[in-house]
């Protein structure tokens, strides 16, 4: 048996299951940007959603002035949620195959009417708390990580750039301090 | 607000399936996959986030070269530029620990609903309700913070 080269060893190491998802994927998200950038000139973010709609709930002064966005949101995240269930009915039930396409093996799948669907083994109080956390952060921070990290720094934007390296530094800070303190998954 | 251009909307919808589609392929809609990487353990989250990034960098170059406004809305190509000031950095950290702590951000949550994962409307009861207690501060607030002495 003759090893690996080292180069090999390492990105096996650091990419356990490839790149061709995480690529291909990347690019899907950035086209979707595009589309919408190129016929409106609109640099969509996906949490200032979570404001908008609640304008059509709440009177705040905060989330009214987004009354003039709020409509067309929701058909974007109308959009994200069905693609999800398209990429669900396609590649995650084995309908489509590809080889870029590497299928993992973390949380549980369930099959309803012959679409294989997902589902997290994260426990619920992780993303609850983890989510309140998402709200308020993402909003006082003027961004996420499609906003900052999608068009921000597609935008060369200094604002995003620190924006995205704040969040991506305490992130992973914070991950690996719960990891360790043996939350799992 | 003017009426707005009759394509507007299914680009929007189109733009977003896209998009949806791409956080599913890439497993980014996964708070696990996102979690591993957090922890270093598969790095191959980079390739979304950079891969997304240069894509609609390219545009966001080239359009404005093209064309001096959008068809559908007429608007002008403009990037996306934010003031900074100290809510980037402290709004980030606050971002970086629910991050960390779900695995999930607001796109990969609505995507992630979508292949079927139901247990993460938790994160998005969440998110919505931080939405909201940071707005109704904000909202209410004296207006002093130019006199704050921190």
């Amino acid at each position: 048996m003759v090893a690996d080269p080292v180069p090999l060893q390492l990105a096996a190491e650091l990419f356990p299951n490839g790149i061709g998802r995480y690529a291909v994927g990347g690019l899907l998200v950035g086209l979707g940007t595009v589309l919408i950038y190129a016929g409106t000139g609109i640099p969509a973010g996906a949490s200032t959603f979570l404001e908008s709609t609640l304008s059509y709930v709440s009177d705040q002064s905060r989330f009214q002035k987004y009354v003039g966005s709020r409509d067309w949101r929701v058909v974007f995240t109308a959009g994200i949620v069905l693609g999800g269930a398209a990429f669900a009915a396609t590649f995650q039930s084995g309908l489509v195959t590809s080889p870029l396409y590497e299928p993992g093996t973390t949380g549980q799948l369930y099959d309803v009417a012959g679409v294989t669907l997902w589902t997290t083994g994260v426990q619920p109080w992780r993303l609850f708390l983890g989510g309140v956390l998402v709200g308020v952060g993402t909003r006082v921070g003027k961004g996420c990580t499609s906003g900052h990290g999608v068009c921000g720094v597609g935008s060369a934007s200094k604002t995003s750039l620190i924006g995205v390296l704040t969040f991506l530094t305490v992130a992973i800070g914070t991950a690996q301090v719960v990891a360790a303190l043996g939350v799992s998954p | 607000m003017a009426e707005r251009h009759p394509l507007f909307k299914p680009l929007i919808f189109v733009g977003g399936l896209v998009f949806g589609v791409g956080l599913g392929f890439s497993h980014m809609a996964r708070p696990e996959v996102v979690l591993n990487f957090l922890q270093f353990e598969d790095l191959g989250l980079l390739f979304v986030m950079f891969g997304a990034a240069i894509v609609s960098g390219v545009a966001f170059a080239l359009l404005p070269r093209i064309r001096d406004t959008a068809p559908i809305t007429g608007d002008p190509y403009e990037r996306r530029l934010k003031p900074f000031d100290r809510n980037v950095l402290v709004g980030g950290a606050v971002f970086g620990v629910g991050w960390g702590l779900s695995g999930i951000c607001p796109g990969a949550a609505y995507a992630s609903l979508g292949t079927g994962n139901v247990t993460i409307l938790w994160a998005l009861a969440g998110m919505f309700l931080g939405a909201y207690l940071q707005g109704y501060w904000r909202s209410n607030r004296p207006r002093d913070t130019a006199s704050r002495a921190d």
